[in-house]
């Protein structure tokens, strides 16, 4: 069995794969309903926005890899290391649900992904600035297909509506840390490599409640619950992502098709 | 730069203009505008690309592709590489290029439109008006904002009733 791979604790790298590893993962998720989604068009939109978001993710471990010095490269940093040395936030590592649970986590990360490329564009790492250049136009179709959707189920049937109400009760709250900014934060806002994710909360709640008044849903009160997964302490689930996701690289070293 | 290296270069444009893309196989790589420079190092060729979307699985493709035309050309070695900045839009791509995706079937898309500062609008199932590349009709409707690339969108007419693929603008 292949070896896991330990990462220096250098808060630029920390940046970048919060960022890398939050598009891999819930890359991971979107992939999981090829040939399951309700629709043939949304399996394909789906496989898209994944595709889409792994590329992004390539990018960003790419040059994480860099900056983190010990010359690890997307694949290693993807298959080698332990759930530990993941960065992404909880909320893309939840169970991918029922379809609204997709849609509202897709609506929630998109809105936030887009915001969050948006200020990169002015990275001091031309580098970074160049993958959020690209990412940004990718984000804000994802993240305008997702509203679409949550307005069509929110103003849909009861059982669509009475969905959507359940997935905004599971996830919500784990919107929080998305935005809980802390050294890594700092840090990043210091050097000019990105902003304070904390900057991003009130662009993001206000797009948040564009699409939700226009879905007839409301937002649960916020309460103090915080998730831990971009400091590496994560769900229960994750284990199994990475046990599937990394099981062949593991397994057969070096493999390659 | 002498003559001759800039025949290698003009040369090199010209094969480049025949290696098509692998999943549009109507436009060539050159249509699609994502060569963004040749250069002559003198020992190699060095060809810049440019990514379409983050995760488009030719890109690896279309490196390999293109070298493989240049080499059989003689004009190698050659050696691709890709530039990300600024990113690729879709108003590269030449009048002669739209006017190939229409011919296949692709209604190629508009202008980019400018960033307006409204940060989400919601369209529900309207979306932009695109016409048909068949008959013309302005009457068609989108049928899916994602079609079998990453590249496209699925619509249909209104009119002659076909179902046709957008090159999405972005």
């Amino acid at each position: 069995m292949q070896a896991s791979i330990a990462i220096k604790d250098d808060s630029a790298v920390q940046y970048l794969l919060r960022i890398g590893d939050t598009a891999l993962v819930l890359a991971q998720r979107l992939g999981e309903w090829t040939g399951h989604a309700p629709v043939l068009e949304e399996d394909i939109a789906l496989a898209n926005m994944a595709l889409d978001l792994v590329g992004q993710a390539r990018a960003v471990l790419t040059r994480a890899g860099e900056l983190e010095g010990q010359g690890f490269d997307e694949d290693q940093l993807a298959f080698l290391r332990e759930e530990r040395d993941f960065r992404n936030v909880t909320l893309v590592e939840l169970p991918r649900g029922d379809f609204a649970v997709t849609v509202l986590r897709n609506a929630m990360v998109a809105t936030f992904l887009k915001l969050l490329w948006t200020r990169l564009q002015q990275s001091t790492d031309a580098e970074v600035a160049a993958i959020a250049g690209k990412a940004v136009k990718e984000a804000r179709y994802h993240q305008q297909h997702a509203a679409d959707w949550a307005v069509r189920l929110g103003q849909g049937t009861d059982e669509s509506r009475r969905r959507m109400d359940a997935a905004l009760g599971q996830l919500w709250r784990y919107a929080a840390e998305l935005f809980a900014a802390d050294a890594v934060d700092e840090a990043a806002a210091r050097s000019g490599l990105g902003p304070s994710w904390a900057e991003l909360k009130a662009p993001w709640e206000a797009e948040m409640a564009t699409i939700l008044s226009a879905a007839g849903l409301q937002a649960p009160a916020a309460g103090t619950f915080l998730s831990t997964g971009k400091r590496g302490v994560h769900s229960e689930h994750m284990g199994y992502i990475l046990a599937e996701m990394q099981h062949l690289q593991r397994a057969y070293p070096g493999g390659v098709w | 730069m002498s003559l001759v290296s800039t025949d290698r270069v003009e040369r090199a444009w010209q094969v480049l203009d025949t290696v098509l893309d692998p999943e549009v196989p109507a436009l060539s790589v050159c249509d699609l505008g994502i060569v963004r420079e040749v250069i002559d190092h003198g020992a190699e060729l060095e060809v810049v690309l440019t990514p379409t979307y983050s995760g488009c699985p030719a890109t690896e493709v279309i490196e390999a592709s293109v070298l493989d035309a240049l080499e059989t050309e003689g004009l190698g070695p050659a050696r691709a590489t890709l530039r990300r900045a600024p990113a690729w839009t879709t108003d590269w791509i030449s009048a002669e290029g739209r006017r190939k995706l229409n011919d296949y079937g692709i209604a190629p898309p508009g202008p980019v439109s400018p960033e307006d500062g409204v940060p989400i609008r919601i369209f529900g199932r309207k979306a932009d008006a695109v016409a048909c590349p068949r008959c013309g009709s302005a009457m068609t409707e989108r049928l899916s904002a994602f079609g079998s690339t990453a590249c496209k969108a699925m619509y249909r007419c209104l009119s002659c009733r076909e179902p046709f693929e957008h090159f999405k603008p972005i």
